[in-house]
């Protein structure tokens, strides 16, 4: 005796988010039917293990047949096969396309292709996060930024217009992107401390000052893509530690701006030099496609770590960083 | 050229890539009408392509705009080989014909393959100009509405209710054509979705026809279905209730209060008087009204008493009697069956020869309406439904064998092609069949002494060649006085007609006689007016009458049961099962009796008994609700005894199983809520339960009333000092008693008290209205759900086989409760199971419900609707006259019952009748092929028609179609926003139920009736079977809902899911299911919103006056 056939079909989308959640972390029908058991499903209305099974199946296949809306949401909204209100649309979508910061931060970076996604076992291991799980999410990527790609306007307005997402989520999306697109790494074992958040935030201020974008807002690719002429233009920054004067000069601005603002204060006076020609090196080489790269690994090595720049917290780093900006662009337009 | 039908194709979108190169499409569009066929351009390249074509214009005779339905077919344009085509859209334009319902199909419908299923969308518009054409009403039926809706639908009143219709559709099986075997399955099953599309079709416009000649504008309650019987042909048959049917003014519609209900008539009331003539015209005064009802001849005054022989070949053949107190037809059918044919005769001389007294002029559908007083519908105004009797079903067996229809065989060869052509006989055949159940059905209803049949539903159940016809419904009296005022007010609250029975009880009071029952019941007075008797339990399959009187909440009962049978071939076969279906119906019966007593509980509404055949088994599925009526004795417990007194051991078990038993009758009783009043108690707290008003009544005067009203009106029978016989003390009633005398009975026992009692805050009911709870709110869920079980083990036995069904059947309850349980507190209302064998070792259980929220603080209340026994309060006097009427009524049918009954006792050797009845198969079958051919010249019914008629009604059809300028302004109202919504799908609200809780319908907008076929050759890639029926079941929704949204609907009531059939073959890869379902497209506004819209169209009215 064997259940040959069981389908159940609501007019409207029967859904429950905890199961939802269960097949986006890629868990079988059988594992999710454990854990929603062990979850104490079976304590709700008399409920038996085949009775929960079948739930599970049912919603499984529900979402197996929305996941091709899914790879489209603007479709979803005007599609009539399912019919699912206006909140369970957006609720669809906002979690499919969510992801695991762990294991995003693996992928960053790298390039979005059928390689990658050969490794992906790897990284599932490495992350815990099942491989089922891992491959929706390397398509997710790939997807939005094969959609992406060739449009104009800005990059995190596009996504948000064409997958229906967050503000947020789109924000996050925009920076996988960049990093997609630039080849930034971020695998090298000294940028391991670093959060997919942090680096989503670098990417956002890059995105913002050093595109296309942040200067012409309707060229293709003008957020995803450096600006060319000006990384040829941050070469000329190289007279800041070549011309003593002007590296004097440099070195008493920023001194006086920071004078008692911050502990590292001493510190940061006696190595200015060497901080200063650190970050005017990464500057002057970023025409350079490899060196683009190795940013965030050179302005860790080059700039951080020579002066024990780990102890400063990020806060710092960031006013530090804004006031050297500041003045580089006081100093270049002079 | 009576009609134009104009169509353009203006964009598609989401196509599939048809050009793997380009991943992109060229699409283009055929559309086809009749035998006409224009194209769109090619769109290039695009998956969205924007044809926006030109106005496609078919110039055809009404006749095919009924019988045709539009065909849009999508495809890829390839210059170098054969246009692939994408796929298919059906579009039924039977709602543009009449002018009532929708203007204009406009929408996005899914394309549909039947191997890829949905495959993208397209915009079209579809509009219709009808000439007034009069004279052509003779072979189309425009204007007449059909409603699948059981009752009087919402805003309309019936100004006459005309009766039965019947009609079916016999055509060729494309599947089992020889060409089927050199074209591909897909172009077969696409050959067969457009034959059904056109026998549907083709079917209705007769059945309108049909309503056209009897005087009607409408179907209500219409029941279409299909018999796929394989080599020998397809069937698509149909029932109804023909109406008369008036829109209420609108004004009133919006807010059909039951105090403004009468006003409502009162401004009708001249209108009627009006078209009175109109009606009384073609019809002879000397004849009387034009209902079968009031033909009845009035002559005595008093019930006479049955024929003594009658009641006694019932008792004979009926051995379920002793346990089973109500009526059961399936095991008198045995002697019923013997005597149809002689009856049938008699009945036909009989119309016949009130035919000739009825003169020429007189059509011959008034015969056939009284030939089949049964009506459709199951719920009915107050009032209409003067006593019910019982159930009443008939079932027989028949053979599908290419020799019984000799036409067929013969005629094969050249009839390939042309589905459209009907083979002359065949029909017949059918005809035949079903005219026998309708006169056995009619007959029973004859013994019950009732002159009516409501309630009623036909439905076959086909097995290789074996055939199980079945119909049910409830024998009962109908109000005389409905029928002669031809007045069947909706919100009917009219209490100068009251009946002398209260409604809240009237209805319980049996119609038959008591010195001569039908069947040996325990007859009491009721416990409400105690002026008339009852019996002791009651089972019917309509619904709840609104006014009746009830304790506690209903619940949902089943009756399963599983019996192995040989396989066998042909007549060995039919042989076979018929032996086995009396065994099978007592014991669903008995299931059901001793259920609904463990739920301490005393009546059935909606019970509908399914018998499904297999190769070596039988399936039978009862599902009825049951209530406690208060009109009616308390149930007594049940008893356990035991067959060997004397072993201890024994006794000992016995006692615990009815421990067990009384244990579980309290606890019901407690769930359920059923707190019977206790009539002469002034203990408030026992009325808890129930309507206070009602039982301050009884309370406040106890015992002289009804004792004075008793004598007043019950003079003809025995003193009314009977009342201090009543037996008060519940509980004490005769036990039913349940004998254990071996294994099999204890397992029975422990079966009965499986049944798991649904989860707090869950309640279930089959019917329309879950009763004890009224206070809906808006959510709702409709849902459909198939499962299929494979046994595994060949060597099962009935009982373990009767376990695993009952478990199936109690597991899918208990899925629906987990799947919905965030919806508490909620009810599963209409559950509709429906049973099917579709393999050996495969039981496939297919449900429809809808689940409903509810209030769940004001459960206890019933909205005071009227006071129920207002109507006693009345004047005395007028409530004398009704009572005549009635006893006249009933009287002459149980005259005329036992004049028929009478004659076949005397000849019923003499002739048999050509049906396989169950209990008398094996002694007929070597005759029954025989008269079978002497049974073509059956009577076509409907076939006299007189052009004045037709053409008065011409008149009176389009007087009504004038619709209220204030619902138009509406329904523009509505359209115009839902076209402002941009491109966001407008939601379609779907339910088995004839209204939406919190919502008002405010128009009707045409039947939805859809046939589709979907196949596959790659089951597993489409995730198995499952999978595959779970994305073409949502297709079939998707499909409905698109239709409904493109008529400007948005919601569909009365949904059903009538076929769903399965075959399945998992070693090929291959799978293949048929679906039919259907519904009424309906406009609802939300009864919050109703305010707003009703300032805003007075506007948006005023502006429009203004523009044009």
């Amino acid at each position: 005796m064997a259940v040959e056939l069981d389908v159940f079909v609501g007019n409207t989308i029967i859904m429950s988010e905890e199961v939802y959640q269960l097949w986006l972390d890629g868990y079988t029908v059988n594992d999710a039917v454990k854990v929603r058991m062990d979850g104490g499903a079976l304590d709700e209305f008399e409920a038996n293990a085949d009775v929960v099974q079948s739930d599970t199946m049912d919603q499984y296949r529900t979402f197996q047949m929305c996941e091709r809306l899914l790879h489209s949401p603007t479709k979803l909204a005007n599609q009539l096969l399912f019919q699912i209100p206006p909140h369970r649309q957006a609720t669809l979508i906002e979690r499919y396309y969510a992801f695991d910061d762990g294991f995003v931060r693996e992928v960053l970076g790298k390039k979005l292709s059928k390689g990658t996604k050969k490794d992906l076992d790897d990284i599932s291991a490495k992350t815990g996060v099942m491989l089922k799980s891992c491959r929706r999410q390397f398509d997710n990527f790939k997807r939005v930024f094969k959609v992406v790609e060739e449009l104009k306007g800005p990059l995190v307005e596009n996504i948000r217009q064409h997958f229906l997402l967050s503000d947020k989520l789109a924000r996050d999306y925009a920076a996988i992107v960049f990093f997609a697109n630039n080849r930034f790494e971020t695998g090298k074992r000294k940028l391991q401390y670093l959060t997919f958040q942090d680096l989503a935030f670098c990417a956002g201020q890059l995105i913002n000052n050093w595109t296309v974008g942040a200067v012409d807002n309707m060229v293709e690719d003008m957020d995803v893509d450096l600006d060319k002429e000006f990384l040829q233009e941050l070469k000329e920054l190289k007279v800041l530690i070549t011309d003593k004067d002007l590296l004097d000069q440099h070195k008493s601005l920023v001194c006086t701006a920071l004078r008692g603002k911050t502990k590292a204060f001493n510190e940061m006076e006696a190595n200015f030099k060497n901080l200063s020609r650190g970050l005017v090196n990464i500057a002057t080489k970023l025409t350079n496609t490899k060196d683009v790269r190795d940013f965030f690994i050179d302005l860790v090595e080059k700039v951080s770590c020579p002066e024990n720049f780990l102890s400063f917290h990020f806060v710092v780093w960031d006013r530090y960083m804004g006031v050297i900006k500041s003045c580089i662009f006081k100093m270049y337009h002079d | 050229m009576p009609g134009k039908l104009k169509a353009k194709i203006v964009a598609g979108r989401h196509l599939p890539v048809m050009d793997r190169a380009s991943d992109l499409t060229d699409a283009f569009v055929e559309v086809k009408f009749g035998n006409t066929t224009f194209k769109t351009d090619v769109f290039p390249k695009s998956l969205n392509p924007q044809w926006n074509s030109e106005w496609f214009k078919f110039e055809v005779d009404d006749e095919d705009l009924q019988d045709e339905p539009l065909q849009i077919t999508v495809l890829d344009h390839d210059t170098y080989s054969a246009n692939d085509a994408i796929g298919k859209v059906y579009i039924d334009i039977d709602p543009l014909l009449y002018s009532e319902a929708a203007s204009v199909i406009s929408g996005w419908f899914p394309i549909y393959d039947t191997i890829h299923g949905i495959r993208g969308e397209i915009n079209v518009l579809v509009k219709v100009e009808l000439f007034n054409d009069l004279n052509r009403f003779r072979q189309s039926s425009c204007g007449v509405k059909f409603f699948c809706t059981t009752s009087i639908p919402k805003g309309y009143r019936a100004a006459i209710v005309h009766g039965f219709v019947e009609e079916l559709v016999v055509n060729e099986d494309p599947e089992y054509q020889w060409i089927d075997r050199i074209r591909t399955p897909r172009a077969s099953n696409e050959a067969r979705q457009r034959l059904i599309f056109l026998m549907s079709g083709e079917l209705q416009r007769k059945i309108g026809l049909k309503v056209l000649e009897m005087g009607g504008n409408a179907v209500v309650g219409y029941l279409q279905c299909f018999d796929l019987e394989g080599e020998s042909g397809l069937v698509v048959r149909a029932i109804g209730t023909a109406c008369t049917l008036e829109k209420l003014s609108s004004g009133s519609s919006t807010h059909t209060h039951p105090n403004t209900a009468p006003a409502s008539n009162a401004c009708n009331s001249p209108s009627k008087d009006g078209k009175e003539p109109v009606f009384g015209e073609d019809l002879p005064s000397s004849s009387g009204p034009p209902t079968p009802f009031r033909a009845l001849p009035t002559s005595s005054s008093s019930p006479p008493p049955f024929s003594p022989s009658k009641p006694c070949s019932r008792q004979s053949s009926s051995s379920d009697t002793d346990l089973s107190l109500t009526p059961k037809t399936g095991m008198g059918s045995g002697s019923m069956g013997k005597d149809a044919g002689p009856l049938k005769t008699l009945l036909r001389q009989q119309t016949q020869t009130a035919l000739e007294q009825r003169g020429a002029s007189s059509s011959g559908l008034l015969l056939n309406a009284r030939e089949f007083p049964f009506f459709t519908l199951t719920s009915f105004p107050s009032g209409f439904l003067l006593h019910v009797g019982g159930v009443v079903s008939a079932r027989s067996v028949k053979l599908l064998d290419r020799i019984h229809n000799p036409a067929l065989g013969n005629t094969r060869s050249y009839k390939l092609l042309d589905w459209n052509s009907v083979t002359a006989d065949e029909p017949e055949t059918r005809d035949a069949w079903w005219e026998e159940i309708r006169q056995e059905i009619k007959s029973h209803a004859k013994a019950l002494g009732c002159h009516a049949v409501v309630g009623y539903s036909e439905n076959t159940n086909i097995c290789e060649e074996v055939c199980i016809l079945s119909a049910s419904g409830t024998a009962a009296i109908l109000n005389p006085r409905y029928m002669r005022e031809g007045c069947l007010d909706i919100a009917g609250s009219d209490h100068r007609f009251e009946d002398p029975s209260p409604s809240s009880c009237g209805f319980c009071h049996i119609p038959y006689d008591e010195l001569n029952m039908p069947f040996p019941a325990q007859l009491t007075y009721c416990f409400h007016c105690r002026r008339q008797k009852v019996p002791d339990v009651l089972f019917t399959t309509i619904d709840l009458p609104s006014d009746a009187a009830i304790a506690g909440k209903g619940c949902f009962i089943q009756a399963r049961l599983c019996r192995l049978k040989k396989k066998a071939q042909g007549e060995v076969n039919a042989t076979a099962i018929s032996n086995l279906l009396p065994f099978m119906e007592y014991e669903l019966h008995t299931q059901l009796m001793n259920k609904l007593k463990l739920r301490s509980m005393n009546a059935l509404f909606g019970l509908s008994i399914q018998i499904s055949v297999g190769e070596n088994m039988l399936l039978g599925l009862a599902s009825a609700t049951g209530v406690y009526l208060t009109a009616l004795p308390a149930p007594g417990g049940i008893q356990i005894a035991g067959k060997t007194p004397g072993d201890l051991n024994n006794e000992q078990h016995i006692m615990n199983i009815q421990k067990r038993i009384n244990d579980t009758i309290a606890k019901n009783k407690e769930l359920y809520e059923v707190n019977p009043p206790k009539l002469f108690a002034l203990d408030p707290e026992v009325f808890c339960g129930t309507n206070v008003e009602l039982t301050e009544e009884v309370v406040g005067s106890p015992i002289p009333e009804p004792r004075h009203r008793s004598r007043l009106f019950r003079s003809h029978s025995e003193s009314s000092d009977e009342l201090s016989e009543l037996d008060l003390s519940h509980g004490k009633k005769d036990a039913f008693v349940l004998e254990v005398d071996d294994t099999d009975a204890v397992e029975d026992i422990h079966s009965l008290l499986t049944d798991a009692p649904p989860p707090k805050g869950f309640h279930s009911c089959n019917t329309e209205t879950m009763p004890g709870i009224y206070n809906w709110t808006s959510a709702l869920q409709m849902f459909t759900s198939v499962r299929v079980l494979r046994l595994s083990n060949a060597n099962l036995t009935n009982q373990a086989l009767n376990k695993i069904f009952t478990d199936l059947c109690e597991n899918l309850l208990k899925s629906f409760y987990f799947k919905l349980r965030s919806m508490v507190p909620c009810c599963l209302s209409h559950l509709n199971f429906s049973v099917a064998v579709p393999e050996e070792e495969l039981i496939q259980v297919a449900v429809t419900a809808v689940a409903m929220t509810f209030d769940k603080d004001q459960t206890q209340e019933k909205p005071a609707e009227k006071p129920i026994m207002k109507g006693c309060s009345e004047g005395e006097e007028q409530l004398q006259f009704p009572l005549e009427l009635c006893a006249d009524s009933s009287s002459v049918n149980s005259q005329s019952s036992s004049r028929i009954s009478g004659v076949p006792e005397s000849s019923s050797l003499s002739t048999r009748a050509a049906s396989v009845d169950y209990g008398s198969f094996a002694d007929r079958c070597s005759t029954w092929l025989e008269l079978l051919r002497l049974k073509a010249h059956t009577i076509r019914r409907g076939s006299v028609k007189t052009s004045r008629r037709t053409q008065s009604l011409a008149h009176s059809v389009s007087s009504l179609e004038h619709s209220s300028p204030i619902t138009e302004g509406r329904s523009r109202l509505l359209r115009s926003s839902r076209s402002f919504g941009g491109s966001s799908v407008s939601v379609v609200k779907m339910t088995p139920l004839s209204f939406l809780p919190g919502t008002r319908i405010v128009k009707y907008l045409g039947i939805i009736n859809m046939f589709f076929i979907r196949e596959t050759t790659s089951l597993r890639e489409e995730g198995g079977v499952s999978g595959f029926l779970h994305s073409f079941v949502a297709e079939v929704f998707a499909m409905v809902r698109a239709h409904v949204a493109a008529l400007g609907g948005n919601a569909v009531v009365s949904y059903s899911m009538k076929d769903c059939v399965l075959m399945e073959n998992p070693n090929k890869n291959q799978c293949q299911c048929l679906i039919n379902v259907s519904g009424d497209a309906v406009i609802y506004i939300r009864e919050t919103d109703l305010e707003a819209i009703a300032s805003t169209v007075g506007l948006s009215s005023t502006n429009s006056d203004g523009a044009t």
